[in-house]
C-alpha cells in the first residue's frame, strides 16, 4: 500500500491529537524510524503541556461578575431586546414597504431591505440598546463635546453637529459612533431630562437613491417614538419614549438648529 | 430566548476566553479588559449568533477581531522595544533536558509575532481543531498550519538554541 509521505503537518497533527487512527499508527511508526522528527514532536507536546501547566490556573480564578453580567440594566431587558432583534424581519420589510410608498423606486426599497434596516428602526434599536445603559451611556461624553464632534465629523465624513436642548429642559449627555450602512459609519448623540428622559439624535447617511424628505414619524415595536429625515446629505432620526407631540417639538428644534 | 444570562453557554467560556487571552497578552488588566470587552459585545449581540452553531469560535472570533483592531491603533504611535528585536529580554536557557521550563514559556511566547502566537495558543492550549483555528483567525487552514509550524519551531529555537530559522516546513 502506498501511503503520503509524513509531513510536518502529519506531525504537528499527531501531537495535536488530531489525526484519524490509521494515519496516527503511520506517524508513529515513522517518527519511531526518526529520531530528529521525534525529538521535534516530543518537543511540541512539551510545548503544549508547559502553556497547559502555565495558564491553566486561570480557569480555576472566580469570573468576576461584571463579565457574568456586563451590562446589567441589559440583561433586564434581554426578553424585550431578544424581541426587538426578532422585529427587525418584520420592521424591515414594513420600512420597505413605506420606503417603496414614499419613494416608488423598487430598487432602492430592495437596498433598503437588504443592506441595512431602515432609518427609523435602525434608531430605535439603537436607542433601545445604549438609552436604557446606566454605566456607559456614551462612548464620549459632554465635557469633550468639541472633541465629541470633531470626532464623529472625521469618521463620517461629514460634518456632524451635536444640537443644544438646554432650553427645551434636555442637556448633552455625549455621543458615540455606531454601525451605519455599507456606505458608511452612524453616530448617536444622548441627551437628558431633569427626570432622565433620555432622548437619542441618530445620524447616518442615507441609503443610495434617497433624498431630502419632510419629516417623518414612526412608532417601533418597542414602544419608542422616532421622528425622521433628510436633509443635506444626512438622514436623521430622533428618537424617544415620549408621545408624539412632544417628540414633534424636540424634533423642530433640532431640524431648525442644523439648519442654522 | 430560555435561559438567563447565568446560565447561558456563554458562561461556560469564560474561563477559556481569559486563559486564553492572558496568554495571549500577557499583560493581566489589559488581557481582563479585552475579554470584557468581548463579552459585552457578545452579550449585546447575542441576537447574531445563530442557536446551534459553534460559541466557542464566534467568542473568540469576537474577541480577536477586538484585538486586532486594539493592535492596529496601537501599532499607529510607536510603541516601546519591540519584543522580537535584539535587545528584548532573552528569556534565561532552561536547565531542563528538554530546554523547555514552564518560567520560560511567556517570555519565549512573547517574543513571536501575534500571529503565531495566536495559532499555538488556540490549538495547544485552548484544543481547538485547525479548522476551528482557521475560523477564528479568518484564514485559510494552510496559513494555520503554517503559522504554528513556523511558530513552534521559533520557541524551539528560542528556547533550545536549536532548530534555526533555516529550518523549513516540509510539505
Amino acid at each position: 500500500m502506498i501511503t503520503r509521505p509524513i509531513s510536518d503537518d502529519d506531525i504537528h497533527a499527531y501531537v495535536d491529537g488530531q489525526l484519524d487512527p490509521a494515519r496516527r499508527a503511520a506517524v508513529e511508526t515513522w517518527l519511531a524510524e526518526n529520531p530528529e522528527a521525534a525529538a521535534r514532536a516530543a518537543f511540541y507536546a512539551r510545548t503544549n503541556e508547559a502553556l497547559h501547566q502555565r495558564f491553566d490556573h486561570v480557569l480555576s480564578e472566580p469570573v468576576p461578575a461584571a463579565m457574568r453580567t456586563p451590562r446589567r440594566r441589559m440583561f433586564a431587558e434581554l426578553p424585550r431586546r431578544a424581541a426587538v432583534a426578532a422585529s427587525w424581519l418584520l420592521v424591515g420589510l414594513a420600512g420597505g414597504w413605506f420606503a417603496h410608498m414614499a419613494l416608488g423606486e423598487p430598487t432602492v426599497v430592495e437596498r433598503v431591505v437588504a443592506v441595512a434596516p431602515p432609518m427609523p428602526a435602525q434608531a430605535a434599536v439603537a436607542h433601545a440598546a445604549y438609552a436604557s445603559e446606566v454605566r456607559h451611556p456614551v462612548e464620549v461624553g459632554a465635557d469633550e463635546e468639541a472633541h465629541l464632534v470633531r470626532w464623529l465629523t472625521n469618521r463620517m465624513g461629514k460634518p456632524v453637529k451635536a444640537p443644544k436642548l438646554e432650553a427645551m429642559g434636555y442637556r448633552l449627555m455625549g455621543g458615540r459612533l455606531l454601525p451605519g450602512s455599507e456606505t458608511g459609519v452612524a453616530c448617536q448623540f444622548m441627551y437628558e431630562s431633569a427626570n432622565g428622559t433620555r432622548v437619542t439624535l441618530f445620524i447616518r447617511t442615507p441609503n443610495p437613491g434617497q433624498s431630502e424628505t419632510a419629516f417623518r414619524f414612526a412608532t417601533e415595536r418597542n414602544g419608542i417614538s422616532v421622528f425622521y429625515w433628510i436633509d443635506r446629505n444626512l438622514a436623521y432620526a430622533l428618537s424617544a419614549n415620549l408621545p408624539k407631540d412632544e417628540l414633534k417639538r424636540l424634533a423642530r428644534e433640532v431640524y431648525e438648529q442644523l439648519n442654522a | 430566548m430560555t435561559s438567563g444570562p447565568r446560565d447561558h453557554p456563554i458562561v461556560e467560556q469564560i474561563p477559556h476566553l481569559r486563559r486564553y487571552a492572558r496568554a495571549l497578552i500577557g499583560d493581566r488588566t489589559m488581557a481582563e479588559d479585552l475579554v470584557q470587552d468581548c463579552l459585552e459585545r457578545a452579550w449585546s449581540r447575542l441576537h447574531l449568533w445563530r442557536e446551534g452553531s459553534n460559541l466557542r469560535t464566534w467568542l473568540f472570533t469576537i474577541m480577536h477581531n477586538l484585538h486586532a483592531n486594539a493592535a492596529r491603533s496601537a501599532s499607529r504611535r510607536p510603541s516601546t522595544v519591540p519584543l522580537d528585536e535584539p535587545g528584548a529580554a532573552a528569556p534565561t536557557r532552561a536547565a531542563q533536558e528538554d530546554g523547555l521550563e514552564v518560567a520560560s514559556i511567556d517570555a519565549a511566547l512573547a517574543m513571536l509575532p501575534d500571529e503565531q502566537r495566536q495559532v499555538i495558543l488556540l490549538v495547544g492550549l485552548e484544543g481547538m481543531s485547525y479548522q476551528e483555528a482557521a475560523a477564528v483567525l479568518d484564514v485559510p487552514i494552510g496559513t494555520v498550519m503554517s503559522r504554528l509550524h513556523r511558530g513552534r519551531e521559533r520557541l524551539r529555537q528560542i528556547l533550545t538554541g536549536s532548530g534555526g530559522t533555516a529550518l523549513r516546513r516540509v510539505k
